[in-house]
């Protein structure tokens, strides 16, 4: 079930936020320990697991924290006032 | 009469009248639990850390003492000239002759009332259900929206942006700003809750650094209590100091001593969380695909030998070998055979021999035979005129006389 719904979402890893790419890392985490899966999607699972793990890796090294301000109903950059 | 009056009179001593005093002081509940408010005069703190004063107002003057252990509690320090209210219990110090409040608690004069007012509103928001523990709603693990309402010069603000830097730079913060104190400071507060709301966050930070009582008093008010109730995203509140209780504390979903605390409960999982989860489950993908391989190539290798085992090469081996081995039995076989008939053979012409004639005739015995029809003659009927007898080494004639 996993398996088939999973192939369905699929998103070029690139795209995936970081929440995104690590539960859908965990999940084939888990599909690995889990079910029998067949050599070919194991490997599948395997190199999309590779790719997620770069994914998050890159995400998490360039992490930025990103401030805006609420001025009305818009989101304006917010600039930092220094003492 | 002055006289007899003087004799009459009992004898007290300064001591046991002054006990006296004393006990009647301090059987008065009333005064054993007393609020004083008046002006703090001729204020001194000894080296030993209790502090002595003097409360008066227009008509008189009460001394006071307050010690270490209740003084080291004080969160504002003590001047002559200043309003305040003080609590403590009268009573007499027996040395110097001086009834006296021995104070546990001082506050400035206001703070009473409005102490009253914040009791009053908190038991009556209590009692509507506003700050039921089923009403919190849990607070996400990894938000990633941050929602913040706070002044935007303070240095709660700047607290709070530095602790989401370090645990979670992967976040997004959306500040609504507002004043924190003042009478602009609910509504601004309210409408700051509502417009962040419209911004979906995840969790809302409603925060402001530590000031007096007076300063964090916008929190306890009754619109901004209920624009926390109502919030759509869970808040966490984190407004003055670690002592400081207000009543948007209880109404939150969760209450921080301090801002910088409770930027930290907004992020449970920081990034060197996620860092260290993420390497655990890079090492188990391996590790289980690794594991994947190798049973599927200890399965393959057990096929392949099954696979030799059962292979017809191996059977036409095994008939060639059955052929030999026939071969070899029957060439045995038959060898034997040979020896057998051979020995057979043997046994028979030695049995033979030992039947032949000639070696009866060796012993000297004769062989007669008739020479017209060579039967032989073995009586004497059978006897004829020419005969033959036979004897080991040849014939001769003989004649019937």
């Amino acid at each position: 079930m996993a398996k088939s719904s999973a192939k369905k979402a699929e998103k070029p890893v690139e795209e995936l936020r970081y929440e995104e790419a690590l539960s859908e890392l965990e999940n084939i985490v888990a599909a690995l320990e889990g079910e029998q899966n067949s050599l070919e999607e194991a490997m599948r699972l395997f190199e999309r697991g590779q790719a997620l793990v770069a994914r998050c890796g890159a995400l998490l090294e360039a992490a930025e924290l990103k401030v805006k301000q609420l001025a009305g109903e818009e989101a304006i950059p917010f600039e930092e006032i220094s003492e | 009469m002055a006289q007899l009056s003087l004799f009459s009179t009992i004898h007290w001593t300064v001591s046991a009248l002054t006990r006296r005093v004393r006990e009647r002081l301090e059987s008065d509940e009333i005064l054993q639990d007393v609020w004083v408010e008046g002006e703090i005069s001729n204020f001194k703190r000894h080296s030993s850390g209790h502090l002595y004063f003097t409360l008066k107002d227009a008509n008189a003057q009460l001394r006071c003492v307050m010690w270490r252990t209740d003084a080291i509690r004080m969160r504002f320090g003590l001047q002559d000239g200043m309003s305040v209210e003080t609590h403590g219990r009268v009573s007499v110090y027996e040395v110097g002759g001086q009834y006296q409040l021995y104070a546990d608690q001082i506050r400035p004069v206001g703070e009473g009332a409005l102490y009253q007012e914040f009791l009053r509103l908190k038991a009556s928001l209590e009692a509507e259900g506003l700050f039921d523990p089923a009403r919190k709603r849990p607070i996400p693990e990894l938000p990633h929206k941050i929602g913040i309402v706070t002044s935007p010069t303070g240095a709660a603000l700047r607290d709070m942006l530095n602790t989401l830097r370090r645990r979670l730079p992967l976040a997004e913060v959306m500040i609504a700003p507002s004043p924190v104190q003042g009478v602009e400071a609910p509504p601004a507060l309210v409408s700051a809750l509502r417009a962040l709301n419209r911004q979906k966050p995840d969790v809302i930070l409603l925060a402001r650094g530590g000031g007096s009582i007076e300063d964090l008093w916008a929190f306890n008010d009754e619109r901004v209590v209920r624009a926390v109730t109502a919030s759509e995203a869970p808040v966490i509140s984190g407004v003055g100091h670690e002592t400081d209780f207000t009543l948007c504390d209880f109404a939150a979903d969760l209450r921080a001593p301090t801002p910088t605390a409770a930027a930290e409960l907004a992020t449970p999982i920081s990034i060197q969380d996620i860092a260290s989860n993420l390497s655990t489950l890079d090492a188990r993908l391996t590790t289980l695909t690794f594991n994947l391989l190798s049973s599927h190539q200890t399965s393959l290798s057990a096929l392949i030998a099954r696979l030799q085992f059962a292979s017809p090469r191996r059977r036409v081996q095994s008939e060639r070998q059955r052929v030999d081995d026939l071969s070899r039995r029957a060439l045995t076989g038959l060898t034997h055979l040979v020896q057998l008939q051979s020995t057979h053979v043997k046994g028979m012409q030695s049995r033979l021999e030992s039947l032949s004639p000639l070696a009866v005739l060796a012993r000297g015995y004769a062989v007669v035979t008739r020479k017209d029809d060579a039967s032989v003659v073995s009586r004497v009927a059978q006897a004829s005129d020419k005969m033959k007898v036979r004897v080991s080494d040849g014939e001769f004639e003989v004649r019937k006389i």
